[in-house]
């Protein structure tokens, strides 16, 4: 039921091929815009999710996303999770390291999908794959916050 | 009708509701075996069972609004999108719209099914009387199901054609010796060998020695488009061919940086203008000693 309100609006998209990793960013740029994020906020997150959308089809074997809007005391956010069913990321410290890659790729994507959002936490999927999510707001938070 | 409890006191649309949001964990455990949820919520059983839930907790709405064969009914809202990602999902891995909806028409049995069950246990209304109402409202949904695929397929035709468009990147002779392309859409692993497959041979076939990427139309970089743009540019070198990248907006530019991606190695310019100005100047130089390379 819709008794948590942030979920009541949570979209859930199969990532299964290349096909689906538009649609992954599509819906979380049009989500972002909706927001009202300007144009850079946008770029970044979708940039971000296109990345770990890759690592979830090439790295996970497929899973799925959800993307949630959020509510928080200073604006609207939005929080994008992944998960798969893969082998997961037991050494994160490594797989976050820029360069660091078993698949031949430039190593950047799980870094520098760090780097460009507010948020960012990988956890273990129930099924023992990764899951990893991702959040920024549409409104920056005040300089120094957090630092 | 007339002989129901007087106790009861609900219509019917109120008691379906009131049927769906009791039974809501059974349903949702029998729907999540059923193809339609098992085959697009793969990660985890639970998914399939959560996405159930809101399934149900939609119709329940519906119901508890009174009008079962309402399409607008503001209670499928919330599962709108839920339903499009199944709905296309089930017709990607091949079903044809007739097999979606009889899969939809599936969810129906399997709480019709439960309905002598619910009465056994519960004091309340006549099972004949609340088997109508679920024919309607389950009805209603396949109907708001297939209006939505039929929706749907028209925004994937309006996708291919972009896409059709998107896999005619044509390479442009701007000058003499002198090609652009102009990148539009998504440059994912098969589109980037087409272009750079395009912009070899007319490297070649206008014996070039200046190309110009603009990438204004490529809505994202991320590191894997990033990596095909460096590879296009380093076989274009092997060609005879510097490039210079175009039309890298500032949101884009910002999000590289974070990015950590380095694009050192490659000339870039802001928009087409600056990169034809840098262009011509290196075509010019090329032209007074016309073997830089070698
Ligand atoms: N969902 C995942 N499941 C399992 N391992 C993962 C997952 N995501 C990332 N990894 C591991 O972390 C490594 C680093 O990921 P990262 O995205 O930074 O680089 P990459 O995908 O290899 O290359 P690229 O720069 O093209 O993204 C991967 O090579 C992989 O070993
Ligand atoms: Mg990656």
């Amino acid at each position: 039921m819709t008794s948590v309100p942030e979920r009541a609006e949570a979209v859930r998209l199969p990532i299964r091929g290349d096909g689906d990793l538009t649609a992954v960013r599509h819906q979380v740029r049009a989500l972002a815009r909706e927001l009202g994020f300007g144009l850079v906020q946008q770029t970044k997150i979708v940039t971000a999710a296109s990345e770990l959308a890759r690592n979830t089809l090439l790295h996970g074997g497929g899973g799925e996303v959800e993307v949630v809007r959020l509510e928080g005391p200073s604006g609207p956010g939005l929080r994008v999770s992944f998960t798969d069913s893969g082998p997961g990321i037991p050494d994160v410290e490594r797989a976050l390291q820029d360069g660091f890659s078993t698949a031949n790729g430039l190593g950047m994507g799980l870094g520098g999908a760090k780097r460009l959002v507010q948020e960012f936490g990988i956890e273990q999927a129930p099924g023992g794959g990764a899951r990893v999510t991702i959040a920024s707001w549409a409104v920056s938070r005040p300089a120094g916050f957090g630092a | 009708m007339t002989d129901g409890p007087p106790d009861s006191g609900l219509s019917s649309p109120d008691a379906l509701s009131a049927f769906l949001r009791r039974r809501s964990e059974q349903i949702a455990q029998r729907w999540a075996d059923l193809p339609l949820f098992q085959a697009v919520f793969t990660v985890t059983r639970d998914e399939a069972v959560e996405a159930s839930h809101a399934v149900v907790a939609s119709l329940a709405d519906v119901a508890a609004g009174g009008r079962l064969d309402d399409l607008e009914a503001a209670g499928f809202l919330p599962v709108r999108r839920q339903l499009i990602a199944m709905s296309g999902s089930r017709s990607r891995s091949g079903l044809s719209l007739a097999q979606v909806d009889r899969e939809f028409g599936a969810l129906r049995d399997a709480v019709l099914d439960m309905l002598p069950l619910d009465q056994a246990g519960q004091d309340e209304r006549g099972g004949d009387d609340l088997r109508l109402p679920l024919a309607t409202l389950f009805g209603t949904l396949r109907v708001v199901v297939v209006e939505t695929m039929l929706q749907e397929n028209q925004e994937v035709v309006l996708r291919q054609r972009q896409q059709l468009l998107e896999m005619t990147t044509p390479v442009i002779k701007l000058w003499d010796r002198l090609v652009a392309v102009p990148l539009i859409g998504m440059l994912d692993s098969a589109r980037s060998q087409v272009v750079m497959e395009n912009l070899l041979e007319a490297i070649v076939e206008h014996n070039a020695t200046v190309a110009i990427l603009d990438i204004t139309g490529v809505p994202t970089v991320d590191s894997l488009v990033a990596q095909h743009l460096m590879k296009t540019v380093a076989s274009a070198r092997l060609m005879g061919a510097e490039c210079v990248i175009s039309g890298i907006r500032p949101a884009i530019a910002q999000t590289i940086v974070q990015l950590g991606l380095d694009l050192g190695h490659v000339t870039t310019r802001a928009t087409l203008a600056d990169a034809l100005e840098w262009a011509m100047d290196q075509r010019g130089r090329r032209d007074r000693d016309p073997r830089p390379l070698g």
